[in-house]
């Protein structure tokens, strides 16, 4: 059969369900057999290339199977390449196959050619160049392995054009063998009864957990564990869902826009325990005044994260579920109600807030829709403040209900990634609810047909402050009010009608009242996207913020300033 | 002065030694020269993944050798590198994380065979010619091109010889110079430790 039939067929021996694509000429017998073919998995016609990427990474994120990419050669491949890039660093399983010009013509400057391979060297997990079709499926086999296993992380599979049409005998490997490939083994036991130990006589403990435990399928036994040992939890931006948020153990979100009491806990505390976290700058700020008191216990499947920014007093390398299965029977109930206590008297005295004047705060818009959606919801954000807000307006309480890009920070992920998350949780209940800004939204909003097309009720809010806030907000404090090109009030479209024309439904809500009648009506419906622009105050900043590069205990906790 | 005295804690203390910075009274870490050892697939590209390591991450690179091995599919680096113990760990890290690597490895200094090739033309004239072939002989260089302006000289050895053997050649003016970097081995120690 065909090079191009064996990539189909290859697709539907691993499992594939959907693929976020775009034909072109160098994949254009692929699209062939799909036509002849009717495959199993689905295929979805995005509108950009970037799109589709994010949305690979948003099915990724929400089922925790591979996300799939199919795109052509040059600027299809290109346009993919911020979508590799997110999911490198954060660290999302996604296989992009790329069409590639004929072997014979590589390195030619042949119409649309692009070293894809070398272009997206230092952002991939691995990447192959496919040269003979009798190695195309061991190496999509390879490809998925690769992607799924140990850190996941993004593969690229680059396909040229003839070896689709050369001719193969179609057999889909059933193992791998890939020998420089090495999948972090059992972490070692000496390691795990050291880390009890600490954990036995740390007076002020403090698990601090990142998203590495939810890509570990981890949640559930972290959960049991600080419970058991009555241990307070602090997530980053990829760990929230890792634990229940209204669980009374629960500190939100630490690091730059953190709760003042998470903060507080890291700098006071004797032991901070890291789950599948890396120590971010945006976590540690100032690394020299971080944590000053506390040892390290580091539970880590990627070795080249240990002790990289934060020494480990003890390591834990391998799969952390692993870890914490065996680390979970020599813990014992531990005895923190004088801990617990002085993180309640923080909580108490300096709370997450935001001020209540009538006027449609974007907090308010948050806390609003963590309610009507409730415990079954699957949230993406994009980036900026309503990302922030999100983070700490928002209650998670399952682990994969919150998608965003954080490593990156790529403005336009949120949407498609909540296209893509809706594709993945087609039939189960889930209410995918995309939170977005009016910068980054405008940035993939093509993206909207697509949804209106297989009619996935996606409810999306559009923060609409007429600002790139962020940058604003970075503006007002630190360079003197300068606010050079962030504002967007002369160049953003009218959202309504931008939903409307593309098949959706739009709201818009300008006050606390009309806030709430626009959420309510948006849940009515059930067959197409519903777009609500909340229009909020240009002048709203992320608070509490710990300013780049600052230490942790100079953290500015509030700041009001007239309108 | 002491830690305690610079208000650190125990634990920033251990922190900063671990980074290889100051704390006093301890003098700060010294970036060292490490050579190591990799054993990478045959693959396309392979290499490339290796050097653009370097560059990404923001390490330092000396020199890399490439070279095939006993077995074709398997080829094998020597990079030599510079740092502090904790950026060279990292490096390992990195180096061992890419699937092209079979094996990686810090080769100990005291434990290591190495060597490194220079080709080196120089100008003569009859006044100093005995002198540069009294200088190969000292070093065991042998001329392996010879015109009435210029001889080229091929040296082998550790990096230090050669350092000293292209010193020594200097002052009589080098025309032009190649060196292949090193490669190296882990000594075999036949008779144990």
């Amino acid at each position: 059969m065909s090079g191009a039939e064996i990539f189909v067929r290859s697709l539907e021996a691993e499992g594939v369900e959907v693929v976020f694509g775009h034909p072109g000429g160098a994949v254009i017998k692929i699209y062939d057999e799909m036509a002849r073919l009717k495959p199993r998995f689905e295929h979805v016609l995005v509108r950009h290339e970037q799109g589709g990427t994010h949305a690979a990474e948003g099915y990724a994120k929400a089922t925790g199977k591979v996300g799939t990419v199919l795109v052509t050669s040059g600027p299809g491949a290109t346009n993919t390449v911020t979508g590799i890039a997110d999911a490198f660093m954060d660290s999302v399983p996604i296989v992009v196959f790329t069409g590639q010009v004929p072997t014979a013509l590589i390195g030619g400057d042949a119409f649309q050619e692009t070293d894809i391979i070398g272009v997206t060297r230092s952002i991939t997990k691995h990447s192959f160049q496919v040269r003979r079709a009798a190695d195309l499926a061991p190496t999509i086999k390879a490809a998925y392995h690769i992607a799924r296993t140990g850190r996941p992380g993004p593969v690229v599979v680059d396909l040229p054009k003839d070896i689709l049409m050369e001719e193969a005998v179609f057999e889909y490997p059933e193992t791998v063998t890939l020998r420089g490939y090495r999948v972090p083994e059992e972490p070692l036991p000496e390691k795990i009864e050291q880390a009890a130990r600490m954990i036995r006589q740390a007076k002020r403990p403090l698990l601090y957990v990142g998203g590495g435990t939810i890509n570990g399928n981890a949640a559930e036994l972290l959960t049991a564990l600080a419970r058991k040992a009555r241990i307070p939890v602090t997530t980053t931006l990829h760990g929230l869902g890792a634990f229940p948020e209204n669980d009374p153990l629960s500190l939100g979100m630490l690091g730059m826009h953190g709760t003042w009491y998470a903060n507080m806990a890291v700098q006071h505390c004797d032991l901070i325990i890291a789950v599948g976290a890396r120590f971010d700058d945006r976590v540690t700020g100032k690394l020299d005044a971080w944590a000053p008191h506390a040892k390290v216990v580091h539970l880590e499947i990627d070795p080249s994260c240990v002790s990289k920014n934060v020494y480990a007093d003890c390591a834990v390398v391998g799969d952390v579920r692993r870890a914490l299965e065996r680390l979970l029977p020599l813990v014992e109930p531990k005895d923190t109600a004088a801990w617990l206590a002085q993180i309640d008297a923080w909580k108490a005295r300096c709370p997450l807030t935001y001020r209540q004047d009538g006027k449609l705060r974007p907090q308010y818009v948050i806390r609003r829709l963590s309610e009507r959606a409730g415990d079954n919801a699957v949230v993406t954000t994009d980036v900026g403040q309503h990302q922030m807000w999100t983070a700490q307006f928002f209650t998670f309480v399952r682990p994969r209900s919150h998608i965003t890009s954080g490593g990156l920070g790529t403005m336009g992920f949120g949407f498609p990634a909540a296209l893509g998350a809706a594709m993945g949780l087609r039939g189960t209940g889930a209410t995918v609810v995309s939170i977005n800004g009016d910068g980054g939204f405008l940035m993939n909003a093509q993206e909207l047909r697509v949804a209106a097309k297989y009619r996935l009720p996606i409810k999306i809010a559009v923060m609409n402050n007429g600002y790139l806030g962020m940058v604003r907000q970075w503006q007002e404090l630190f360079h003197e009010e300068r606010y050079s090109h962030t504002d967007l009030t002369d160049t953003n479209p009218d959202f309504v009608k931008l939903a409307e024309a593309f098949g959706c439904v739009g709201l818009r809500a300008t006050t606390p009242e009309e806030a709430d009648a626009v959420i309510e009506a948006a849940w009515q419906v059930h067959d197409r996207p519903v777009l609500m622009e909340f229009v909020v105050p240009k002048e709203e900043m992320v608070f509490p913020m710990v300013p780049a590069g600052a230490a942790t205990d100079d953290m500015i906790v509030q700041r009001f300033r007239d309108e | 002065m002491s830690a305690t005295e610079l208000n650190l804690t125990q634990q920033q203390v251990l922190r900063k030694k671990a980074n290889g910075e100051t704390v006093l009274p301890d003098a700060p870490e010294t970036p060292r020269r490490h050579v190591i050892a990799v054993l990478l697939e045959n693959h396309v590209g392979a290499l490339n993944r290796v050097v653009n390591l370097f560059s990404a991450r923001n390490f330092n690179l000396e020199s890399v050798t490439v070279g095939v091995t006993e077995d074709p599919a398997v080829s094998r680096l020597t990079i030599v590198t510079s740092g502090t113990r904790r950026q060279i760990k990292q490096v390992l890290r990195l180096l061992d994380r890419l699937l092209d690597t079979l094996s990686v490895e810090d080769l100990d200094p005291d434990a290591l065979v190495e060597r490194e090739l220079c080709l080196l033309r120089i100008g003569y004239t009859k006044a100093n010619r005995a002198e540069l072939m009294d200088i190969a002989d000292i070093f065991r260089a042998r001329v392996v091109d010879v015109t009435p302006e210029t001889m080229t000289f091929e040296v082998t050895g550790p990096a230090a010889k050669v350092n000293a053997f292209v010193g020594m050649m200097r002052p009589h003016g080098i025309v032009e110079m190649a060196r292949s970097g090193r490669v190296a081995m882990r000594r075999a120690l036949a008779y144990g430790d």
